[in-house]
């Protein structure tokens, strides 16, 4: 049965025990609404693909449910995956087809006719800046210009739900960028969007909203803002006038916060998190020369400082 | 909702065709195998088995051996779409599952028709001749292609049951040997050792190289004692049955294996 009100991605309790006895998904409770882009965040290993793979019914979970635009993923299989686009880390795109084969061939196999499919393959080569390519082998091409691609692969048929598995892993900046648009040419057509990632940056960028994950756990959601502000974290920042030491200074502000400061020598910047801003900021200003700041200020913390602290993996730098 | 099996069946099986068309050491070795086989074969061993008389028995020997290799084409060209994530990629299609399997299966049968025809003129340039008329060498033939496809299910349960392109192209090519050597391809089974001619009388490769030679009229030499069991006596309509059954078992494992095999 179909239930057509209510979120478009909904799991309920959902877990995922490997044959191993690795638990990936410890119980994952997640609501995505209509239109809404929705970044799933977390380390490595902390459960995103597993996520992604019960939700494009690659893996069916342990226990607990899945319903993806209305339709179980475990009963009607066939359905959730009429409604869902994906593209990402595993879902190939073809290396001895050209790019117009590649896109005729899955649109054929989203039940197009072969006329209708050819307008969507082409449609879409338009839309990705993919026309100049659309006749050599993807093997040619270049990282940005595959998922580009693969992108473009998932989004035929214009399906409601888009699932996108870290789509800028190993991407260079410059292809990074390129995908970003195109992600979000997708999210002004009104699309329900899922992606994981890894980049801080990039749910922060893209998303509506984020979920944090960590050990098949939700351990946060919310926009960034209000993970931001919910983290009660701040960031004290110093900036050192010149000919005055950074390791001094530095060494001031791990005291005074309790936390390993970041150091950036070229712009002459000391900083590090800390719970409470002001009075961090009270003790580096009666520790330090005060002819060596050049600015001083407790600021919102990043994206970063909240991630880390949820994850609590602080030896991990995004 | 779901795409049916025969139009998704199809865009597969083009979608092969586009593969095999481009992968020109795969045309290469299927042009190069049948004569090297029936160099090595006809001429290597012929010599001290019986000369022309033997060189047109084991022609039948030949297109059998062409049609069962059809099941390590099967085993690297699966195996490689689930390494490259190609069917995970289709996996995520809304398409019935047998669709990426029977794709598959049916245009391996393009390559080993392109063998057994290579294989069929190889035996013409060493004097073998068909002695019957053109509806039992159709026959014949379409037998071949028969066997080709449960050799190629065979195959892709192989790809599915092993974890790696490398594990599945070999294990998908060494039990061609044994069963294409211990049958009566290139001997008569009367000569085999109790079980082994036990075996090969049974074998369906036996059945298949019988048939043949039943559907070309292409008699065992000169004092090859051929066996008399009920498989011997009716090679057409065992072989037949033994590809259908092997075909529905295989085809259903494989279904089974494709359904649990998960790629992390």
């Amino acid at each position: 049965m179909r239930e057509s009100d209510g979120p478009v991605v909904h799991t309920r309790n959902l877990r995922k025990r490997y044959p191993g006895g690795t638990e990936a998904l410890a119980g994952i409770d997640v609501n995505i609404s209509a239109g809404e882009v929705r970044a799933l965040l977390g380390p490595n290993g902390a459960g995103k693909t597993t996520l992604v793979r019960v939700l494009t019914t690659l893996l069916p979970p342990t226990s607990g449910t899945a319903v993806v635009n209305g339709w179980d993923v475990v009963t009607r299989g066939g359905e959730v995956r009429a409604s869902v686009g994906v593209a990402g880390q595993y879902a190939a795109v073809d290396d001895l087809l050209t790019g117009l084969e590649n896109l005729h061939l899955i649109a054929k196999l989203r039940g197009m006719r072969h006329r209708a499919a050819r307008r969507a393959a082409e449609e879409m080569l338009g839309r990705f800046r993919l026309e100049a390519k659309a006749n050599q082998r993807v093997s040619t091409y270049s990282g940005g210009t595959r998922r580009r691609l693969d992108l473009a692969a998932a989004l035929l048929g214009h399906p409601p739900v888009v699932i996108l598995d870290e789509p800028t892993t190993g991407l260079d900046p410059e292809s990074r960028l390129d995908v970003w648009e195109s992600i979000g040419d997708l999210t002004a057509a009104g699309t329900t969007v899922l992606l994981t990632t890894q980049y801080l940056e990039e749910a922060d960028r893209l998303a509506d909203r984020v979920t944090v994950v960590d050990h098949g756990r939700i351990v946060a959601e919310g926009t960034t803002d209000e993970l931001k502000s919910a983290s009660g974290l701040t960031r004290l920042v110093l900036r050192l006038a010149d000919g005055h030491s950074l390791d001094a200074a530095a060494a001031a502000v791990a005291d005074a916060t309790g936390a390993i400061p970041e150091v950036e020598p070229r712009v002459r910047r000391i900083s590090a998190t800390t719970a409470d801003g002001p009075a961090a900021l009270a003790t580096v200003l009666s520790t330090v020369d005060k002819d060596a700041i050049a600015e001083i200020g407790v600021q919102r913390p990043t994206l970063d400082d909240v991630f880390l602290r949820l994850t609590a993996r602080q030896e991990v730098r995004a | 909702m779901t795409t049916s099996v025969f139009s998704a069946g199809a865009d597969i099986f083009w979608r092969n065709q586009l593969h095999l068309r481009r992968r020109p050491m795969l045309i290469a070795s299927t042009l190069i195998e049948p004569v090297m086989f029936t160099v090595l074969i006809g001429f290597v061993f012929g010599g001290s088995l019986g000369g022309q008389a033997y060189r047109e028995y084991i022609v039948a020997g030949l297109l059998t051996q062409a049609a069962i290799f059809t099941a390590s084409y099967t085993a690297v060209g699966l195996a490689l779409d689930l390494q490259d994530g190609m069917v995970d990629r289709f996996r995520t299609l809304p398409i019935p599952r047998l669709a990426v399997l029977a794709g598959r299966t049916t245009s391996d049968l393009v390559n080993t028709s392109v063998s057994l025809v290579v294989t069929a003129l190889c035996g013409l340039a060493i004097g073998w001749r068909p002695h019957t008329g053109p509806l039992e060498i159709a026959a014949a033939f379409a037998l071949c292609l028969l066997f080709a496809f449960a050799m190629s299910w065979v195959g892709a349960f192989i790809a599915l049951v092993t974890p790696s392109v490398q594990v599945a192209g070999s294990l998908g090519l060494i039990w061609l040997f044994p069963a294409s050597f211990v049958s009566s391809g290139f001997v008569v089974t009367t000569t085999l050792p109790g079980p082994l001619e036990a075996i090969a009388n049974w074998s369906p490769v036996s059945g298949l190289g019988n048939a043949l030679r039943s559907l070309f009229g292409n008699p065992a030499p000169p004092g090859f004692r051929v066996p008399h069991g009920w498989a011997a006596v009716h090679p057409v309509a065992y072989t037949v049955c033994v590809c259908a059954l092997l075909i529905v078992l295989f085809a259903a494992l494989s279904v089974w294996r494709y359904r649990r095999r998960t790629n992390r």
